[in-house]
């Protein structure tokens, strides 16, 4: 981190940067070396930290007015988007935002999956990443069971209820999660006060993911190491700052369609029927952003079973680094693994769309070899590609293949090129 | 800048978007398709439709269905039925509220204010349960948005009564509804010509009434509809600006050195 010194001009500025080395990190963040041919992937991250602290600022307005009580959950809702001002948008900004944040996310993680970000240096990066990931799910899922409808009870009542497969203490274990013998006015106080702790959480889990990020430095499109600084990298600020406010801006278009001219899309019309514990909606359907999980979850028909590998599909992803072994990260130089990764990408929609659909006939079926599939990729697939895979010579440095084709590593030009 | 890969992103998106769609209006099907003023982008409700929906949830809904987030006062706020401050206290003055305890104790009547909330047809939903053969009329406060296919759905319910097919035998107090989920409703056909006599020039048939009210329950659910539409073209105009200034600026501080952004 101190590849260059840095001194105040102001005696002032020396004084407590002597103390507290503050402007030393805002000049680090400043000249930052990052290479230059980042293309519009790369700039999530900052979409990803806008996303989070959008969903802090409008979730610690809501809960100004949000009453956590099991009779009063859905009433003190409806008041936030009546009678509160601005209410309607604040609400709907946090519900929506809550996919935006899993949508810039899953590009994030795919990201990461296609240039081979997870890999030696950055192992580290990519855990802090899928344990804010993690963080999220439980987040979003707590949130998503604060305005008391039907869909926030039963998918707390279905969620909590797989950890009474665990032998033995299951049923113990559910009933201090519940805090009852059923999903109930204390279920809804916790997960109130988790859900305002999380983020907080996560936002500390961010500051060490960038840390961990600013030590190796940024991988980049063509996954090779590169010198830092020099004529690949450029300063974070302005170039990269500037890159992120636009791709920013793309994205705020997107969420703002969703807030004002959608904003229920994305949710399950049930959850504005007030909760009712003598009601089960004909199908428990999580939000889209676990459908895969959740369909993991129902192709194992044995309960501790499903849950065993619904846990074991996020936890496969904590080994990935040491599961992919090819030495070249880009899957760019990868003829192979690249088939793999759409076919990988490809599955996990189709788990999505099965986790939507009943458990039951062909949707069960494609549900169980998605299920397969997706486990063989990390335990089978990588693996074996990481010696058997004969990659692309991999070019010098990034200047090298900017001057000889005259083209950046866009995906589709590099994928023409191979062949 | 490369086109590729927004074009790439926006593919992305917007296969999610179609993605997702149609798992949750799945049970929607073949409900009754009606062009409602307020469901483009500039989407705004038909002020009489409005006013007209209310006389009808009013004069016929009201008896069973409660609605009871909303106020009196919601229905002179702009961008929905607008009635005038005036006609608001009329309408909130003909409702007896219980109010209290008065300095004595006691629970005492008076006559409602533009700030109560629409006063409930029963005093709880165990009574409204005896009261109607034991299905509970939903709260209409946000029925249109707490129903797959929404507006269409409420419409279609309406005017879905029909005699039941052949074959399919009925208990007491049950109905054939077409497009009802399972097609039985414990609720009678609610509407019938000139059941509620308007005060405008429109003819009461049961179309009218059914389109007025939906519009109506539309507005309950949703009364920032208009506001949150108006507010969505600026913000968006504002963002699309914002974009164009930002993204000249970007290639700007990209020409400085060898490579393209």
């Amino acid at each position: 981190m101190s590849d260059h010194e840095y001194t105040p001009k102001s005696k002032a500025g020396k004084w407590f940067n002597d103390r507290l080395p503050l402007l030393t990190l805002r000049s680090h963040l400043s000249a930052y070396p990052t290479p230059k041919n980042l293309n519009y992937w790369w700039t999530f991250g900052g979409i990803l930290t806008f996303c989070l602290l959008t969903q802090i600022i409008t979730g610690v307005v809501l809960a100004m007015h949000y009453v956590a009580h099991a009779d009063l959950a859905f009433a003190s809702v409806e008041h936030i988007m009546r009678n509160v001002n601005y209410g309607w948008l604040i609400r709907y900004i946090h519900s929506n935002g809550a996919s935006m944040f899993f949508l810039a996310v899953y590009i994030h993680i795919f990201r990461s999956l296609f240039y081979g970000s997870y890999k030696s240096p950055r192992e580290v990066i990519w855990i802090t990443g899928l344990l804010i990931y993690i963080l999220m799910m439980a987040t979003a899922f707590m949130g998503y069971v604060l305005p008391w409808g039907q869909m926030s009870f039963w998918g707390a009542t279905v969620i909590t209820s797989l950890f009474s497969a665990i032998p033995l203490v299951g049923e113990s274990i559910t009933t201090w999660l519940w805090g009852a013998y059923a999903v109930d006015n204390p279920t809804l106080n916790r997960f109130f006060s988790l859900h305002y702790l999380l983020p907080f959480l996560i936002l500390g889990l961010v500051i060490l993911h960038i840390w961990a990020l600013h030590v190796p430095g940024n991988n980049n499109p063509i996954g090779i190491e590169i010198k830092k600084p020099s004529k690949d990298t450029v300063p974070f600020h302005p170039y990269i700052t500037i890159k992120d406010i636009f791709a920013l801006l793309m994205f705020m278009i997107i969420f703002a369609g969703f807030v004002f001219f959608s904003p229920n899309v994305l949710g399950h019309s049930d959850n504005y029927i007030p909760a009712n514990p003598l009601v089960t909606p004909s199908h428990i359907v999580p939000e889209w952003y676990l459908l895969p999980f959740y369909a993991i979850l129902r192709s194992v028909p044995d309960k501790l079973g499903g849950v065993i590998l619904m846990f074991g599909s996020i936890f496969v992803l904590f080994a990935l680094p040491w599961l992919d072994r090819s030495k070249v990260r880009s899957a760019i130089f990868r003829p192979i693994y690249r088939y793999f990764y759409w076919i990988f990408f490809a599955n996990v929609l189709m788990l999505g769309y099965m986790g939507a659909m009943p458990a039951e006939g062909t949707y069960l079926l494609l549900a169980r070899v998605g299920t397969t599939y997706y486990f063989l990729h990390f335990i089978v697939i990588l693996p074996s590609l990481s010696s058997l895979e004969k990659t692309d010579p991999v070019p010098m440095s990034i200047s090298e293949p900017v001057l000889s084709s005259g083209a950046e590593s866009s995906l589709a030009k590099k994928d023409n090129e191979k062949i | 800048m490369k086109k590729f890969n927004l074009k790439k992103l926006a593919l992305l998106v917007f296969t999610i978007i179609i993605f997702i769609n149609p798992l949750y209006s799945a049970e929607s099907g073949d409900l009754l398709k009606v062009k409602w003023s307020f469901k483009s982008l500039t989407g705004k409700f038909d002020r009489a439709s409005l006013q007209r929906g209310f006389q009808v949830y009013k004069e016929v809904c009201s008896s069973c269905h409660s609605m009871q987030y909303l106020s009196y006062r919601n229905l002179g706020e702009p961008g929905g039925p607008e009635f005038s401050k005036e006609e608001v206290g009329i309408i909130a003055a003909s409702i007896e509220i219980e109010d209290g305890p008065d300095s004595q104790g006691e629970m005492f009547a008076r006559p409602g204010r533009p700030s109560d909330n629409f006063k409930s047809p029963y005093p709880n939903v165990n009574a409204a349960t005896a009261a109607n053969g034991g299905a509970y009329p939903p709260d209409m406060s946000v029925l249109v948005k707490a129903r797959p296919g929404g507006a269409d759905y409420i419409y279609s319910v309406l005017m879905g009564y029909e005699e039941p097919p052949a074959g399919m035998s009925l208990e007491d107090g049950v109905y054939y509804n077409k497009y009802m989920i399972g097609n039985k409703i414990k609720m009678a056909s609610p509407l019938s010509d000139g059941i509620v006599e308007y005060t405008d020039a429109s003819e009461a048939t049961v179309d009218q009434m059914a389109k007025d009210v939906t519009t109506f329950l539309a507005w309950a659910a949703e009364p920032e509809l208009e506001a949150r539409h108006k507010t969505g073209i600026k913000v968006i105009i504002y963002l699309i600006l914002l974009s164009i200034l930002v993204y000249f600026s970007m290639k700007k501080i990209w020409s400085r050195i060898d490579s393209k952004v």
